[in-house]
């Protein structure tokens, strides 16, 4: 099944009661600047805060004199660390247990640390008064490369922690070590290869922000923000600031975007509650483009081994990886607690392979807390580059066909639910038809045949493969949650008397269409239209709890939370239904919207019919109550197992080693497709992420931990000239525990896309002996490869 | 939202206003024209001056682009997208759409000069690299009257020009030879990005098709963009070919400065000067054969 063929306007709003494509009930108000996003929120009396940050990656605090900025008459208020520390605010926990200080204190531990902030009547006055704030530092030597990090002698970053003696963050493993080496000791042939995954930015088109309202008469607490988990936020905050969770209200309107950047608590929104404590004034924070890019949340960052054992006829043994990994000055990972490396235990990828091992250390450096962040489904990016790249290494030692190898490796559909060597249970699969798909849609042939006679003429073009199988919708919450914090998801449907209805949702959009997505769910389920239906989230006195929107677990928990809901009232409208037609529940007959007496369809009510007599004066059947709505916690079985194929083709200039792609073709296998416009756009994005990510994008630093990548101008993302016209396909496998059969998608294509374009350049490159170059293959990066200079990059 | 420091905005009614302007404020002064260099500095606080004088209400006297016999003089307010759009300047010298087609962005196009461009002097900009190419002279005016410089001794390094303190640029003009043609080339790392390397050429023929001059101007090589003398004197009464274009494009990689940065590594900034000359040499000759300017 393709979807590369035009498709009209028209074609997109087809109003379906139900599933299929649909323009995006949201899209008015974005198309036409309607939208209310954070910085929207103008509230009478509002201050503006500033935060002044470190110049220096790694430095000791000697002295803060803030009196010249608290001198100007538009100044309300300057707090440092140490204000902060007399209120036992200084510091934080982080999603994943660490501390990440609010203000410094006693050090600075990243460039773009916050060390104070200033309240003033505006936001010019605020940034003008942090020039006046005199700070003393010592500066110490930082550690800056990765591999530098547990170095004898190397500089103590997180002496704030007790006993602590060296940068060392966690150590982690998976798999079965020995299993493996027994393996690897048999194999007629195994590769290895060295890969780095560079540190990249989410960079959101909107920065974060937030807009605190303390009202010390109430006691209560008002917080507009910049988040994808508006209750997981709430909760912490109770938890750290101390004001009873019933007392704050987070509301997370339209965000411009998120990728991830927005899960983390970042000290800015703590700031801005204080500031509002403080002044007894709303307070707004907006960070600006620069600070985004240096202090928040970034991606990546690993340093990683893979090996691979296989026979010589090309089937793949076993997998061994070993990772180091970056997690900047504080470990701020939001990812489940029993996975502090995310999901990269799904290295493995799609192949049925015997043994699988991989250890991981992690350590801190002197650079921006985060991680995991951006599109990633929980370092699944990582472990999909990994995979995919050290299989078509393979393919180059073999010198076999890389679709042919991977083709021969694959799980075979008989094999669902298959469980990894690394114990993850694979929902359902079934990958030769969504490669073959893939294959016929690039017409891969061909283009092998056109890749050996431009060889002739010594030009350069690539075809690059990548098959990917994600684990998305975090998930059971005997295994998953995040500070303590289960990750089920809740949903709340109520049918007005007149038919019309309100869904609420405990995820937070982004972008990713949910007002449109949900309502198609409950349409299918109840038959009321989604023009009908009000899609409510980010406002968490007015939604039900749960963990929000990141690992693109939406639709998997969510949106099996809202089909089940949706059932709960059909399944009471169906004994309203029963009464209104005098006939059993047993002989009545559901039709997308209205029940009727079997074997008479003109004896029927519709769910509007139902709601009006559920709200109205007349009888209700014995023992029920009034009212046509329902609440449901949706706790997944299992992750979704989403998985593609991709296929990239580039065209390198032999004399500026200028990268340009050609064509990429996607075929994606999400289970049951809720609105395919809507994927398709998502897809779209992802992918032009990937190229962003593959030949350009890198949060890189000097030796003195200077950020290299603090404006837009610095680090690159992609524009549309960058990228070729999408060519998307699909095939459907649905999800066996799933309501509805769907598969998370948001990040399929941010995950499976680096390692085709990777894969397509080094296989351009082949002339030259080239089997492997690290991202971002810049051209003069490219032009180091084709020389055999490739250094990896820092 | 990145705000710059405080500082007073004045508009400028006429050229000799805002001469006297300039004049009064001196080097706490900046004119703005485009402002898309000098504005996102400024809210990055990199660039910090007291006093704006914005000269976009002067289009009408100094954005213009006059093709005369023997020479073409462009106002120095004359925006991107009017430099790209001239079908008339693409006539005598198509290096100017090349280059124009690689500049930044359609927005930043609309807003951004000629005369914005090279008074911000960055090593990396692509008209002062064109303009070195076609060996301009640039008209600057100041309280004392006008005075006319080259575009070799316009340049005094990287963001330092020959316009003093009270001075303004206000016309770049170009000599037109006959048989000419000239082209321009740029990598980079993504549209709209600075150069990586970018080149320009300008050849002119004799008429046994012989290179009677040529001139290369490399951008993003050195503290300025590059005028190379050494290639002129080779390719002069040469007959075009590759070999010679490869001789050109050797002078330029041993010629150059390059800087290893995010950008890429010196090494191959060298490798694209020459590869880069080698290209816009090729194009500009073919140009020339056929009298395309």
């Amino acid at each position: 099944m393709t979807d590369t063929r035009q498709r009209s306007f028209e074609d997109n709003d087809q109003k379906p009661m139900g599933f299929g494509r649909m323009l995006r009930k949201e899209d008015p108000r974005f198309v036409r600047g309607r939208g209310r996003y954070t910085d929207d929120v103008q509230l009478p009396g509002m201050l503006h805060l500033a935060i002044l940050r470190s110049p220096f990656a790694h430095a000791r605090i000697v002295s803060v004199d803030t009196s010249a900025a608290a001198a100007l008459p538009e100044v309300k208020a300057v707090i440092t660390g140490a204000d902060l520390a007399g209120l036992g605010l200084a510091w934080m926990p982080t999603l994943s247990g660490d501390v990440q200080a609010v203000l410094a204190t006693d050090k600075v531990r990243f460039q773009g640390q916050e060390v104070a902030f200033v309240v003033a009547t505006d936001r010019y006055a605020a940034r003008d008064a942090l020039e006046l704030i005199d700070v003393e530092y010592d500066v110490l030597d930082p550690v800056i490369d990765v591999r530098q990090a547990l170095a004898e002698g190397a500089p103590l970053i997180r002496d704030d922690l007790d006993g602590k003696t060296d940068n060392h963050c966690f150590d982690w493993e998976t798999g079965d070590a020995d299993a493996t080496a027994a393996v690897f000791a048999k194999a007629d042939v195994v590769v290895s290869q060295d890969l780095v995954y560079p540190r990249v930015h989410p960079a959101p088109m909107e920065t974060c922000g937030s807009v605190a309202d303390f009202d010390p008469v109430e006691g209560r607490l008002k917080l507009w923000s910049t988040t994808q988990a508006p209750h997981a936020h709430r909760t912490l905050y109770a938890m750290v600031a101390g004001i009873p969770e019933h007392k704050i209200q987070v509301i997370s309107p339209d965000l411009g975007g998120g990728f991830g950047n927005k899960v983390p608590i970042y000290p800015g929104y703590v700031c801005s509650i204080v500031g509002s404590i403080v002044t007894g004034k709303p307070v707004k924070w907006m960070e600006d483009r620069s600070e985004n890019l240096i202090s928040t949340g970034f991606a990546r960052d690993y340093i990683m081994r893979g090996e691979i054992a296989a026979t010589r006829d090309g089937k793949i043994l076993a997998i061994r990886t070993n990772v180091l990994a970056d997690h900047g000055a504080f470990n701020g990972t939001a990812a489940p607690v029993k996975y502090p490396a995310g999901f990269f235990g799904v290295f493995t990828g799609s192949y049925d392979i015997e043994a699988a091992y991989c250890s991981m250390t992690a350590v801190y450096t002197n650079k921006a807390p985060g991680g995991v962040a951006y599109a990633c489904s929980f370092r699944i990016t990582e472990a999909v580059y990994l995979v995919e790249r050290i299989v078509d290494c393979l393919a180059y030692e073999l010198d076999m066909d890389p679709a042919a190898l991977r083709l021969k490796n694959f799980i075979q559909p008989d094999q669902f639910p298959y469980m990894s060597k690394t114990g993850w249970e694979y929902d359902s699969g079934d990958y030769e038809p969504t490669m073959r798909l893939a294959m016929e849609l690039a017409g891969y042939d061909e283009l092998r045949k056109e890749q050996a006679e431009k060889r002739t003429r010594g030009e350069l073009m690539g075809i690059g493969i990548s098959f990917f199988t994600e684990a998305v919708g975090a998930g059971p919450r005997k295994h998953m949650d995040i500070l303590g914090l289960g990750m089920a998801d809740g949903c709340e449907l109520r049918v007005h008397p007149t038919g019309k209805a309100v869904v609420r949702l405990s995820v937070q959009t982004q972008g990713q269409g949910h007002e449109t997505t949900f309502a198609q769910i409950i349409a299918e389920e109840i038959g009321i239209a989604p023009a009908d239906i009000d899609v409510v989230h980010g406002d968490t006195d007015n939604t039900p709890f749960g963990l929000g929107t990141y690992g693109s677990r939406s639709t998997p928990v969510s949106g099996a939370a809202a089909a089940l809901v949706a059932r709960k009232v059909r399944d009471k409208a169906r004994l309203i239904a029963s009464s209104m037609l005098e006939v059993s529940v047993a002989d009545l007959e559901w039709e997308k919207g209205s029940f009727h007496v079997k074997g008479d369809p003109g004896t029927a009510v519709t769910i509007q019919d139902i709601a009006m007599r559920a709200h109205g004066a007349g009888d209700l059947p014995d023992g029920l109550e009034g009212g046509l709505e329902a609440q449901i916690c949706y706790n997944p079985s299992n992750l979704t197992y989403p998985h593609g194929a991709y296929i990239c083709v580039v065209d390198v200039d032999p004399g500026t080693a200028v990268v340009k792609v050609r064509r990429f073709i996607a075929v994606d296998d999400c289970g049951t497709r809720i609105n395919p416009m809507i994927i398709e756009g998502q897809v779209h994005g992802g992918l032009t992420d990937g190229v962003g990510m593959a030949l350009m994008e890198m949060i890189s630093f000097d030796e003195d931990g200077n950020c290299l990548g603090a404006s837009l101008m610095d680090y690159l993302i992609p524009t549309a000239l960058e990228v070729p016209d999408w060519e998307t396909g699909f095939t459907v496998t649905p999800s066996p525990h799933h309501p509805i059969g769907a598969k998370g998608v948001g990040e399929s294509a941010t995950v499976g896309s680096p390692p085709a374009i990777v894969n397509a350049v080094v296989d351009a490159l082949k002339p030259y002996g080239v089997r492997h170059a690290d991202m971002p293959l810049t051209p003069s990066r490219v032009w180091d490869a084709m020389r055999g200079t490739a250094q990896p990059p820092i | 939202m990145q705000v710059p420091a405080p500082f007073e905005y004045a508009r400028a009614t006429t050229v000799d206003e805002a001469v006297a302007l300039m004049g009064r404020f001196g080097d706490t002064a900046r004119l703005i024209a485009g402002g898309h260099s000098l504005l996102p500095m400024m809210k990055l606080r990199l660039a910090n001056f007291d006093y704006l004088i914005d000269i976009n209400d002067l289009h009408g006297e100094l954005g213009f682009i006059a093709v005369e016999p023997g020479v073409v003089r462009i106002g120095a307010l004359t925006r991107h997208r009017e430099l790209l759009d001239s079908a008339e300047l693409a006539g005598v010298f198509p290096i100017f759409r090349d280059a124009e087609r690689v500049i930044a962005d359609p927005v930043v196009r609309n807003r951004g000069t000629l005369g914005g461009s090279l008074c911000q002097a960055d090593p990396s900009e692509d008209l002062s690299a064109v303009c070195t190419t076609l060996d301009a002279s640039c008209v600057i005016r100041g309280p004392l009257g006008t005075r006319t410089v080259s575009m070799a001794d316009f340049h005094r390094g990287p963001y330092e020009t020959a316009v003093a303190d009270g001075e303004i640029l206000t016309e770049v003009r170009f000599p037109v030879r006959d048989r000419g043609g000239s082209a321009y080339s740029k990598v980079e790392r993504r549209a709209g990005d600075w150069a990586v390397v970018s080149a320009g050429s300008a050849v002119w023929l004799d008429d046994g098709g012989r290179i009677a001059d040529a001139r290369v101007g490399l951008a993003a090589v050195g503290p300025n963009t590059t005028g190379i003398p050494e290639i002129s004197a080779t390719l002069r009464g040469e007959e075009p070919s590759d070999e010679v274009f490869a001789r050109a494009g050797e002078i330029a990689a041993r010629s150059c400065e390059p800087a290893t940065d995010q950008r890429g590594s010196a090494e191959y900034k060298r490798h694209l000067a020459a590869e880069l000359t080698v290209r816009t040499l090729r194009t500009a000759v073919a140009r020339a054969a056929r009298g395309e300017a």
